[in-house]
């Protein structure tokens, strides 16, 4: 292992004073080498997680991380950065659970700022129906060691008063909150994993694209890349959004579409929003970053899309819940907006599994939950690479669920990936 | 996105629904041997294109007609539009 120095306080007070000359790129810039223990596809918050926890959980020395871009470009870049474990299901809230967990001592664990921010994420709702289905989600929260507060509208109001109460169709009559839940730096994130696997002696390899598995009597040994053959005992890929492309290279067929999900940010404005607000009566959900600007977003856009950028009815669906909801942000000017694209799975639910390619190793299907699920989705996979058994919180993930009819389906909305 | 309709001319996609993939047209055969392995295919597993897209559009605000749009799905591009009876028509069944 690479010894180099930590970040602390003292750090900053000595680089301070001695004209910040010590501070070093916070990871290496490798050639590849031509075989490896276990080659991660794509450099995302997921694959450099996995990465980090295979070297630092898991004792492998031998790993790789291939980033057809740069690290930490895609997804982690456009997310909305929430972090919670609000799920309904056995199969899904011991793993979010998990991973909020993981987040909760992340920055310790990689001596990395993530600004991990427990703000609380409050759910609205609207209706009597509503408010028991949010106790219902809040006891199987508590089921499982997870944190729920259900409060009504007094208790909300005292909490965030600039809501729109009293609106004629969909009054808020209260909230099932999350107090644990809340906000990353995104970015700091994918740095903080690149930098602690590179730490701990993994290869992190940008403008590296992998265009095609070698794959002999059904055993995949390795990987082709725009930087050539690279072997590796064991391939892990987690490029949710382009899954569908990526696997194909390995002959199969995924049961995930992809979408396009926009998200807006608004000009800086001073501290305003509390915690992470979400609609319950429409698609619109919200967060004030540490810069002042609104972070917001909404449905996905419905149709298969990889073009990272979405059109106008959305657009226009969101701010409308956006002014049903607060219309204090009507005064608020949007600066920027963007899409990502996500793995849409037929069960609204992730995958994190062997495939029926010896070797080869799949994670994806996020959907729009993957920023959340980092650490434990890089813990879970990690840990199924190097045991070849699923991690305890993520028996259920399986790639064949759909074959046995085992779906995990929170919203019960059946096969129709764009509903989830 | 405008989407041609074959019958009604330029409409904005919002006054429709995207179910997804054309090919959910072409249901298995039920009584087949197969059937179970061919019907987990037809539900679950899609080719999920980055380019051309053969997919199912409902005219949900308008005439309720289902079409087949053929669409670039790393652009948006929309390249063609049928009414799917007719595609379904064309291929045989009735």
């Amino acid at each position: 292992m690479r010894k180099m120095g930590g970040y602390s306080g003292f750090r900053i007070l000595r680089e301070g004073l001695t004209g910040n000359r010590g501070w070093r790129p916070a990871w290496r810039d490798p050639e590849p080498q031509q075989a490896y223990d276990f080659v991660i596809v794509g450099g995302g918050g997921h694959g450099l997680a996995t990465a980090y926890y295979l070297a630092s959980r898991y004792g492998e020395a031998s790993v790789a991380v291939l980033e057809k871009g740069w690290i930490g470009g895609g997804n982690v870049g456009r997310n909305t950065t929430i972090i919670r474990s609000n799920y309904l299901l056995p199969g899904n809230e011991p793993f979010y659970e998990f991973s909020l967990q993981l987040w909760e001592g992340l920055e310790q664990d990689l001596n990395y700022n993530a600004m991990v921010s427990q703000r609380g994420v409050y759910n609205l709702y609207h209706s009597d129906g509503q408010r028991d289905a949010y106790r219902r989600r809040g006891n199987a929260m508590i089921l499982h060691g997870a944190d729920a507060e259900l409060l009504d509208a007094a208790q909300l109001r005292a909490e965030i008063p600039f809501l729109n109460f009293d609106n004629g169709r969909f009054p808020i009559q209260g909230a099932l909150v999350q107090r644990r839940g809340g906000t990353v730096r995104h970015d700091a994130v994918a740095w903080g994993y690149a930098r602690g696997a590179d730490r701990r002696g993994v290869d992190i390899i940008q403008n590296c694209e992998v265009t095609g598995f070698r794959i002999q009597n059904g055993r995949c040994t390795g990987v082709e890349t725009s930087r050539g053959f690279i072997a590796a005992r064991k391939v892990g890929c987690a490029v949710a959004g382009s899954s569908s492309r990526v696997m194909q290279a390995a002959g199969m067929r995924l049961p995930i579409e992809s979408h396009v999900l926009q998200a807006f940010v608004s000009e800086g404005l001073k501290p305003v929003i509390p915690g992470v607000v979400t609609y319950g009566a429409g698609h619109f959900y919200i967060s004030q970053s540490d810069k002042g600007g609104l972070v917001f977003g909404g449905d996905i856009d419905m149709y298969n899309s990889y073009a990272q950028r979405g059109n106008l009815p959305v657009v226009e669906d969101v701010c409308e819940g956006g002014m049903t909801l607060m219309p204090m942000i009507g005064r608020a000017r949007m600066v920027r907006m963007w899409g990502g694209i996500m793995d849409m799975s037929m069960d609204g639910s992730p995958i994190i599994d062997r495939t029926p390619v010896d070797g080869l190793y799949f994670n994806g299907g996020w959907c729009y939950g993957g920023f959340k699920a980092t650490p434990a989705s890089g813990y879970c996979f990690a840990h199924l690479l190097a045991t070849d058994t699923p991690h305890d919180t993520a028996t259920a993930f399986r790639l064949d669920r759909f074959r046995r009819g085992m779906m995990i389906d929170e919203k019960g909305s059946g096969a129709q990936p764009n509903l989830h | 996105m405008i989407i041609e309709h074959p019958l009604l001319g330029p409409r904005d996609s919002q006054e429709f629904t995207c179910l997804g993939d054309a090919s959910l047209l072409q249901r298995p055969d039920a009584s087949a041997d197969d059937a179970a392995e061919t019907f987990f295919d037809y539900q679950y597993l899609r080719d999920n294109p980055a380019g051309t897209h053969r997919e199912l559009w409902y005219h949900e605000m308008g005439d309720r007609s289902w079409l087949v749009v053929t669409r670039d799905t790393a652009t948006h591009e929309i390249l063609a539009v049928e009414l799917a009876s007719d595609v379904v028509t064309a291929g045989g069944r009735s």
